[in-house]
């Protein structure tokens, strides 16, 4: 158990590696530092100017070691800020970076965390059932709302919410936000609903495949032929041994709770890390974007290490060694 | 007294490009009490949807569309869905040709076999593992006590298939199914089953349908056979008689290509052709595109059954043919699962 | 070059490649039975499909001149597309409802009255013509991107699966890394450090999305290495080429399609959320949904927009969707139930 986390942690490690010198490449070499500057500055700047900003702004060291610099260079900078969580300013307004995470935290778990619980809550239930009514024609009708659902944008599902129950119903304010629980709510409904309509179909599709894969095993007519009832058989033998796909697609869901939401948040004007990320592509602010793309490969990494863990509480063939 | 199971005209259609086909085509036997038949068939002739189709379980998009299936005079098939639930394990209950996917991975297999304990009688979970562990010593599952906390993939084939016949015994069921319980096991332990299931059935008095492709095995175990090809019943005669007098040119050509009676040293005869696949069964006798002793007759119309001794009764124009024409017809007994 | 010569070529390319395919379809019983049972099938989404990409080549093949509709002096020399000619032209100064006779606000006098069946945007374009529009970039998107992401895919995943080794071990930590980085936020990065163009976006949709079939193709071929046939054409010294070209490459191909349709309607969808955030493709529908999120808040508010972008979005990737369905049934042998 101990060495398999271990062997785990470090290939997970390894990955990070990997996706920092993606970022390297995406961020240094293949977007300069002067066209980061130029970026922000505007492109009839005197080049003194550039240079003074890439000084402030931690860009002003060559970017690749060589003989003079081997440590003292873009690269190793590069990864020693990342690893360190030291994330600088942001390119276009100077806020320190990890500030604006820690604040953005709050508002994006507040709208993902009870989004994912209520989809999960929504999910798993309707797709027993329809494969539980298998070949009939609830299921035939389940599918097809599913593939409905899922071919609608999600851009058509927020603009239309949003004007029906904002501007003709109005249930709820049609954007903003205020942490204060006795109205969070007032402000959370309408794109919590509108996040687990939209992943509604996707979801039921997936989950109804893993329930009838499982239905059809050889175990499920033992149970039968000693004469369980479909309830039971849906609920204890296949169930269980659904969990295993399903913790897949659920625990590796986790970690992206921290990174928020970019559509929903940037539509309802809650301010959390999606809406920052948004901003950041609208404002030209790479050094935001690279930290945001690099925390959530760190949580997914995590997130995979969970899944992998998980499978031994569900599934007793599993031993972690 | 009437037999524990009577099969009267069962009949079950798979579709299968556009028509309903037979798969189990109107199938006549029964099983009487503490007896064990064997039905013995190649692969692909309808033994398993049989069995299935006792037990009411055929796979969707199959359906049984014809017959009657009585135990202990019961109308299986009109019972209603619930009713068929609690005759299954206590009435009927079924092994499986594969023991390593039969029973739910991450279950424990004690925990499987109380399950079914407790779906047929009301006992507290105590008393039913307390059963279990019986049963468990009764199938001869070594440390009986802690085996029934393993999981499945902890135990061998032949442990998985004892454990398999423990949860099948769990209901005290007047008729066990066992569907080549012993097809996917090592031979040493083939052997090992085929002897607990004989004891049982000594011990307890079930009665059993043996479901086998091995005339081996049913040289061992059954008091009667009946011989099935292509969905229908070819030949039912009691074991000797059987191996003694083999009447219809299928079974003749089985046992002839049986290893242990053919002389040795000498190429095993076979049976020319192919079994016919389902969509092209013929009007006629099934057997007929492969048999010697095939006559226009024989592809025109089904062969009635006709007796040929005690308990043997077999469909072949051939063999009826000949018996009237040297009149040597046995004349006694009553007709076969009529 | 000019670009309606080239998109001309690929209109002619495209005709080549459907004429082999149909070909080769019709000599193959199985793939010739899996149509026909699709066809059975999905009659209806096929259809669809099919309008959708006839009116994407019908305005992929464009020349210059021949016109005397075109309105202002510039049109004239420029190369324009058979829905350019037939639904184009017809410019307004602003907004206008479905069928009206006059603007939309203020309420002055249309060039063309009644002849706007969807009506006009903000800068008096045919909402028709512009969806019609809308259905190339759409197919571009998706064709495009798969015709980068597919080979590239096939070409990592075979080589690890049958070559395994050194090589598998790179491929695969290739592959964990680029799926550890958030879709989305790696779509928008790779956008932004290449520049916005219809070439950037489908490059960046590729990046992102082919190691989900390369995973696939890598697990399939890891399969059908181990397969008699493959061992047989080993043993007989047939080159490693060749058996990867004949026997593993043709038993991918089913993958290959059912990939095809199913990512399909994934990328149009992102794109539309690219859209959004400002860095899609011009004239995609999901550009025509962004401008309107405005056009609701007008008062009396102006709808025909989003619901002609929309539906036409909508209608589109319902058909693939589908097909694809459909498709993953007849194609693919682990969801082929045993008969008995």
């Amino acid at each position: 158990m101990g060495a398999y986390v271990i062997r785990r942690l470090s290939y997970g490690a390894v990955v990070v590696f990997g996706v920092l010198f993606l970022l390297f490449i995406l961020f240094f070499a293949v977007t300069s530092p002067d066209d980061i500057a130029r970026k922000a500055l505007g492109e009839r700047v005197p080049p003194a100017v550039v240079e003074q900003w890439k000084v402030n702004h931690g860009y002003d060291k060559p970017l690749f070691p060589a003989p003079g610099h081997w440590a003292d260079n873009m690269l190793v900078e590069h990864y020693r800020r990342m690893l360190t969580f030291d994330f600088g300013r942001s390119d276009a307004d100077d806020t320190p970076i990890l500030e604006r995470i820690r604040k953005g935290m709050g508002p994006s778990l507040a709208l993902t965390i009870p989004l994912f619980v209520l989809s999960v809550l929504v999910a798993i239930p309707l797709s027993l059932l329809v494969a539980f009514f298998r070949e009939t024609y609830i299921d035939r009708a389940g599918v097809i709302l599913a593939v409905l659902a899922m071919s609608v944008s999600v851009l058509l599902y927020i603009i239309g919410a949003q004007y029906l129950v904002g501007k003709v119903l109005h249930w709820f304010p049609i954007s903003g936000f205020d942490s204060d629980p006795r109205v969070i709510v007032r402000f959370l409904a309408l794109p919590i609903m509108i996040g687990v309509a939209n992943g509604l179909g996707g979801d039921i599709r997936f989950y109804r495949t893993v329930f009838l894969e499982e239905s059809n095993t050889d175990y499920v007519r033992t149970a039968r032929a000693k004469g369980c009832g479909e309830i039971r058989i849906m609920s204890r033998h296949v169930f269980r041994n659904s969990l295993i796909p399903l913790l897949t697609r659920i625990v590796v869901a986790i970690p992206f709770l921290f990174t928020g939401s970019l559509l929903l948040e940037s539509f309802f004007g809650i301010p959390g890390l999606g809406a920052i990320t948004v901003d950041a592509i609208q404002g030209n602010d790479f050094s935001v974007l690279r930290t945001m793309v690099y925390i959530g490969s760190l949580l997914f990494v995590v997130g995979q290490i969970l899944t992998d863990l998980s499978y031994a509480l569900v599934d007793p063939r599993v031993r972690l060694e | 007294m009437t037999a524990l199971l009577q099969v009267a005209g069962l009949t079950t259609c798979f579709p299968m490009s556009q028509k309903n086909v037979p798969i189990v085509d109107a199938l006549d036997f029964e099983v009487g009490r503490g007896e064990v038949l064997a039905l013995v068939g190649e692969s692909g002739s309808g033994k398993s949807m049989t069995a299935l189709s006792l037990m009411r379980l055929v796979p969707k998009p199959g359906r049984i569309t014809a017959g009657s299936v009585r135990l202990d005079g019961q109308e299986l098939l009109d019972l209603s869905v619930r009713s068929m639930r609690s005759v299954r394990g206590s009435g009927v209950a079924m092994i499986f040709q594969e023991p390593m996917t039969s029973l739910n991975p991450v279950i424990r297999v004690g925990e499987q076999v109380v399950e079914a304990i407790r779906l047929h009688e009301r006992v507290s979970r105590g008393a039913a593992l307390d059963r279990c562990r019986e049963l468990f010593e009764q199938v001869g599952i070594p440390d009986a006590a802690e085996r029934v906390n393993a999981y499945p993939h902890q135990l061998s084939g032949g442990l998985k298939q004892r454990v398999m016949i423990a949860m099948a015994l769990s209901a005290r069921p007047r008729l066990l199914i066992a569907d080549e319980p012993t097809t996917a096991l090592d031979v040493t332990v083939q052997a090992q089953i085929l002897r607990l299931l004989q004891e049982l059935q000594e011990e307890t008095g079930m009665s059993i349908l043996l479901i086998t492709h091995d005339l081996g095995i049913v040289n061992e175990l059954a008091d009667r056979v009946a011989v099935l090809y292509a969905g229908r019943i070819v030949e039912t005669a009691p074991r000797t008689a059987l191996f003694k007098t083999p009447k219809h040119p299928y079974t003749q050509g089985l046992l002839r290509s049986m290893p242990a009676l053919a002389p040795s040293g000498e190429r095993l005869p076979e049976i020319p052709g192919m079994v016919p696949s389902p969509s092209d069964w013929p009007l006629g006798c099934r057997f007929a595109s492969r048999c010697a002793r095939a006559m226009d007759q024989c592809s025109q119309s089904l062969p009635e059954f006709t007796d040929q001794g005690p308990r043997h009764t077999v469909a072949c124009y051939a063999v009826s043919q000949a018996d009237s024409q040297s009149g040597h017809g046995w004349a006694g007994g009553t007709p076969e699962g009529l | 070059m000019e670009s309606h010569l080239a998109s001309n070529g690929i209109v002619a390319a495209l005709f080549l490649a459907a004429g082999v395919t149909v070909w080769m379809v019709r000599r193959s019983r199985l793939w010739s039975s899996a149509f026909v049972s699709l066809w059975r099938r999905r009659r209806f989404a096929l259809l669809v499909t099919g309008v959708y990409v006839a009116v994407a080549l019908l305005d992929s093949v464009a020349w210059v001149g021949g016109d005397s509709l075109a309105v202002d002096t510039v049109a004239r020399h420029e190369a324009r597309s058979v829905i350019d000619r037939v639904f184009g032209g017809n410019q307004e100064k602003s907004y206008s409802a479905p069928f009206a006779e006059a603007e939309f606000y203020g309420g002055g006098d249309l060039r063309y009255p009644g002849r706007h069946w969807l009506g006009t945007d903000m800068i008096g374009r045919d909402i028709f013509y512009l969806t019609l529009k809308g259905a190339r970039v759409a197919l571009l998107i998706g064709g495009l991107t798969s015709l980068i992401a597919i080979p590239l895919a096939l070409l990592f995943g075979i080589s690890a699966g049958y070559f395994g080794g050194r090589i598998d071990d790179v491929v695969f930590f290739l592959m964990t890394t680029l799926a550890s980085m958030p879709g989305l936020l790696l779509l928008i990065a790779l956008i932004m450090v290449m520049g916005k163009s219809t070439l950037a976006v489908c490059v960046a949709l590729a990046v992102t999305g082919w190691v989900g079939f390369c995973r696939v193709s890598r697990g399939e071929t890891l399969k059908l290495r181990e397969l008699e046939f493959v061992s047989a054409a080993r043993s007989l010294g047939v080159s490693e080429f060749q058996i990867v070209m004949r026997h593993i490459l043709p038993n991918l191909m089913h993958l290959v399609i059912i990939t095809f349709v199913l990512m399909f309607s994934g990328l149009v969808l992102s794109e539309a959320i690219l859209s959004w955030l400002g860095i899609g493709v011009d004239g995609s529908w999901g550009q025509m949904i962004d401008q309107a999120r405005n056009e609701l808040s007008r008062d009396p508010i102006v709808w025909w927009n989003i619901a002609a972008s929309g539906t036409a979005l909508f209608g589109l990737i319902l058909a693939v969707n589908f097909v694809g369905d459909a498709l993953r049934d007849v194609l693919d042998p682990r969801t082929i139930e045993d008969e008995r």
